[in-house]
């Protein structure tokens, strides 16, 4: 039953071969057991679960059922689920219960998807290991000496662990698909605009988009289709006709271009990342891809732009947690200033300090146009890179993370260290695109390594596709560390 | 020295939409304490803003109104600042690319007409109220008011005098009413003035340091605050000191500004584009749908006053200060259209006094345009005296016979006689008993002629028109 596809599950629901009442106390069950020795959920609450997988259950005696109608699925702690502690992994959060549905939880609750808990996360998704929780670094369950990465550290943890059939995340420079890499699982983040931001709460608001994580691409296919939709209280919610991500998984890949950018294969990949790679890239040539090389000229850049946007818009974004109406407050104070610095030098921890303090000083007068204004030149010039590429091939193919899992501790004090786990996935980010990591096999240590799979704008579906033909032919995928 | 006084305003109007500029809670005023703040007006994590289409219809509508550029795209920025009454620790306003570009207010100072330069209007979000009464040492914050629209308009230093600003804002408060996107309800804070003040010496081209003054709610406030203001400046300037830019305050019960932040003390806002909004897109179909819905603008209507009308500028400026005044004076004159000049007298002189005095608008005046106009007939065809008039206005003001004008004439023996044989008959019965005053008239004495017209209006119980009596009796004595 742990192992189970989204579409088994389904099925033997529909069967009644069991219910989601059954289903979701046997994960409840799980996670109770199992999950302290990763510590992937801050929250989990059995009472709501079991209420909604109850309506599930009464969903699919009534016929209303839809593929993922009483499924247990992790949603990660940045969005906003009514009745629940929200907390977004910060003290300054730590007693705030959300009075209101994220767009994200809305859409699951419709299709009478269950609330299985919510996972831990690097603090406001600032991180890249899951070690700026106020709730303490998750576990990697394939080495617990490992980090699971971040900053959707639990939520990969939780569907590697086999916590929670599946779990959502959210990708601001690489939060849904380094995660996914450094635990063995397979996770998207759609194209900016496709999943609603609404009650999703802030980090980078030009960057920020939720997406599903989960044992494999047609787990993920199934998600979007549910995930995925416009929604009126978010202004950069995109408008577009319903697609079925699950139509395309079963194209031949014949004929397929696969891009290789130079510049992710020049140097930075450890040895181990780059053998399962080409591991991974010649399983596609059997399938009857090609693979081109393509040019990313200003990708280099998109560290450095990504530290001056995100951190721009996060000092702004986290303005609001000041103590007044909610949140965190400091005990004592002399003044309103006091109050102000107290709260927020108390209620966030160091990461996020650290990115306020980077952003107030890019957007500070006489900064703003060597900073701001020039970063968003860059963004524009590593975009058009892509682009450039698509000419010349259908889908882009690298490295997600540049190396295996880390220890735990091992970069938590050189944050440049690790900033650039993310080098090869703030492009997408910054550029808007589509980005995906698959497992494709194991590095140092026996930890695994992901694949990572960049579409064009809206190609969802084929990356989706792409992914599934590679998982039918190999077995990573199924691997499970318990 | 001659000092010349030199004066921007910034305004804040507040725009007329029934819900607020980035969400769907009421804007309605007076209501009890956050109960019309929803999740994103408390910014809750997660929430997002979405603009209110009818705000931006009421920026395009005023910058139509101005003969201002509509910026298309323009940008919506973030003016980052801690305080209570700001909820996301930053307001979402307009920086670098303002809705409304540029445009041109005239305004009228006495009978002169002066073009005062917009440099720009923009729209933003209102933030809310800190309550610092019954708390006891504590603050209260009231976020009702957080995110009402408001379309902030910018005025060039054109202004160069109190009365200038004045006029200006008066001038700029009928328009947003007349153009129907703010309600200009001034006690209610719809309509805020802050004043950019300095001065220079006469002749200077260079601009002094200004300071601008904050919490202007009246105009009265407006007038006296720039006029202490400059006469502060002056007064260090003379002294050889210099002004320090800064924003002061004015305290209306003290009559003065005071210090409240100095330039060193401000904020730096760290604007930068809101990435939760995107740039907003106003196609020319849209503007050329909302210019449709323009009503005739003031500035049209005292111009066609005066051509077509032959109305004074100051009367064609008086009978369009408000829209609801144009619209009755306009009614009034439709019934009426040779008799312009009178019917403006009447509506500015009677109604409007009687409105004052009864401390009632326009909109409630009891006698209607067509009724005044029914009145205003009766004086141009000669059936009563215009001093009959104002007995007959007086019962139709109070209600009196269904305010039909006909029968209160009748009722109260109002007309005038108009018939020559009746006329001439008294006139002669008045010539035969005062020998003496014609005799004294033929000799050329001048007064005798005015005695002989009192003599028979007071035969005639002051019904009959002067004007006809002046005549026959003329006739009669110059044979």
């Amino acid at each position: 039953m742990f192992n189970a596809s989204l579409k088994q599950l389904s099925v033997q629901l529909a069967e009644k071969k069991i219910s989601s009442t059954e289903l979701t106390s046997e994960f409840l069950k799980r996670i109770n057991t199992i999950n302290p020795g990763y510590n992937a959920f801050i929250t989990v609450n059995e009472e709501a679960s079991l209420a909604q997988a109850k309506i599930a259950d009464e969903m699919i005696a009534s016929g209303q059922a839809s593929p993922l109608t009483g499924i247990p699925i992790a949603q990660k702690d940045i969005f906003c689920a009514k009745g629940w502690l929200t907390t977004c992994g910060s003290k300054m959060l730590s007693n705030f219960v959300s009075p209101y549905d994220a767009g994200v939880i809305e859409r699951f609750n419709q299709v009478g998807a269950v609330n299985v808990g919510k996972t831990n996360m690097d603090e406001f998704a600032m991180g890249s290991s899951n070690e700026t929780s106020f709730y303490g670094p998750v576990r990697n369950p394939w080495d617990v000496s490992a980090v699971a990465g971040g900053s959707s550290g639990g939520s990969a943890c939780a569907v590697a662990a086999r916590l929670a059939p599946a779990a959502t995340g959210t990708d601001t420079g690489g939060s849904i698909r380094q995660p996914a890499a450094l635990c063995g699982i397979s996770g998207i983040k759609p194209t900016y605009g496709l999943v609603s931001r609404y009650g999703m709460i802030a980090f980078a608001s030009s960057l920020d988009q939720g997406g599903p994580m989960a044992k494999s691409a047609e787990d993920l296919a199934l998600l979007l289709n549910v995930m995925i939709g416009f929604d009126a209280r978010d202004s950069t919610s995109l408008q577009r006709d319903r697609e079925d991500y699950v139509r395309d998984l079963d194209k031949p890949l014949a004929g397929l271009r696969i891009g290789l950018p130079t510049e992710y294969f020049a140097k930075g990949m450890s040895k181990d990342v780059e053998c399962a790679v080409e591991a991974a890239l010649e399983e596609y040539r059997k399938l009857g891809a090609r693979t081109v090389e393509v040019s990313l000229p200003n990708s280099q850049l998109s560290i450095p732009v990504y530290y001056v946007l995100a951190p721009a818009e996060a000092s702004s974004n986290l303005s609001r947690f000041d103590g007044v109406r909610y949140g965190y407050r400091a005990k004592s104070y002399r003044d309103l200033g006091d109050m102000y610095r107290k709260s927020r030098a108390e209620g966030f921890g160091a990461e996020v300090r650290r990115r306020i303090l980077i952003g107030t000083y890019v957007l500070s007068h006489g900064y703003y146009d060597a900073y701001y204004i020039k970063a968003q030149k860059l963004r524009r010039l590593i975009a058009q890179d892509f682009i450039e590429a698509y000419k010349q091939c259908d889908i882009i193919m690298g490295p997600t993370s540049p190396t295996v899992a880390f220890n735990l501790g091992e970069k938590s004090n050189d944050p440049i260290q690790m900033y650039l786990s993310d080098i090869y996935t703030c492009a997408t980010s910054l550029s808007g695109l589509p980005g995906m990591s698959i497992p494709i096999g194991f590095g140092d240590k026996n930890r695994p390594v992901g694949l990572h799979v960049i579409g064009n704008y809206f190609m969802e579906a084929q990356m989706l596709n792409v992914a599934h033909q590679y998982q039918k032919v190999t077995d990573w995928h199924l691997r499970s560390p318990v | 020295m001659q000092w010349e006084i030199v004066i921007g305003l910034e305004v804040h109007t507040q725009l007329s939409t029934q819900s607020k500029i980035f969400s769907g809670a009421s804007t309605a005023y007076g209501a009890e304490p956050n109960t019309q703040a929803c999740v994103v007006d408390l910014a809750l994590p997660g929430v997002l803003p979405v603009l209110n289409r009818g705000a931006v219809e009421r920026a395009i509508k005023f910058g139509l109104s101005v003969g201002a550029k509509i910026n298309s795209p323009s940008i919506f920025a973030r003016k980052n600042y801690f305080y209570p009454d700001l909820p996301k620790g930053y307001q979402i306003s307009q920086y670098e690319l303002p809705v409304v570009a540029g445009g041109i207010i005239q305004i009228q100072v006495g009978d002169t007409i002066k073009s005062i330069r917009l440099t720009r209007a923009h729209l933003e979000e209102d933030a809310g109220k800190s309550l610092h009464e019954d708390f006891h040492g504590m603050s209260g914050i009231d976020l009702n008011r957080a995110g009402t629209p408001l379309l902030e308009i910018v005025s060039e230093p054109d202004l160069r005098s109190s009365a200038e600003a004045v006029a200006y804002a008066k001038t700029l408060h009928s328009l947003v009413r007349w153009i129907g996107i703010c309600d200009g309800n001034m006690q209610e804070g719809s309509f805020r003035c802050d004043a950019n003040v300095s001065v220079r010496p006469q002749g200077s081209k260079v601009l002094g340091t200004r300071c601008e003054i904050k919490n202007l709610n009246s105009f009265r406030f407006l007038e006296k605050a720039i006029d202490f203001e400059a006469g502060r400046q002056i007064e260090i300037l003379e002294d050889g000191g210099s002004i320090r830019q800064e924003t002061r305050l004015y305290d209306a019960n003290k009559n003065e500004t005071r210090t409240m932040r100095s330039k060193e003390d401000a904020n730096d806002y760290r604007y930068f584009p809101d990435p939760d909004l995107l740039p907003l897109e106003i196609s020319g179909e849209w503007i050329n749908q909302l210019k449709d819905t323009l009503p005739e603008l003031p500035e049209a209507r005292r111009s066609r006053y005066m051509t077509a009308f032959g109305l004074s500028a100051y009367d064609a400026g008086v009978l369009t200060s408000s829209r609801e005044l144009s619209d009755y004076f306009e009614e009034t004159v439709w019934k009426l259209p040779v008799q312009a000049k009178l019917c403006a007298n009447w509506v500015m002189g009677e109604i409007n006094g009687q409105l004052n005095k009864e401390g009632i608008e326009i909109t409630a005046c009891p006698i209607s345009p067509v009724q005044l106009a029914a009145l205003l007939m009766r004086i141009g065809d000669g059936t009563i005296s215009g001093k009959a008039a104002k007995t007959v206005f007086e019962s139709m003001w109070h209600g009196e016979l269904d305010q039909q004008v006909d029968a209160i004439i009748e009722e109260k023996g109002l007309k005038q006689l108009s018939d020559d044989g009746e006329i001439e008959r008294l006139i002669d019965e008045v010539l035969a008993a005062n020998a003496q005053q014609v005799a004294d008239y033929r000799s050329g004495k001048q007064k005798a002629f005015n005695s002989l017209v009192g003599q028979v209006m007071k035969a005639t119980k002051g019904k009959a028109n002067p004007a006809q009596v002046n005549d026959i009796l003329k006739k009669k004595l110059d044979v």
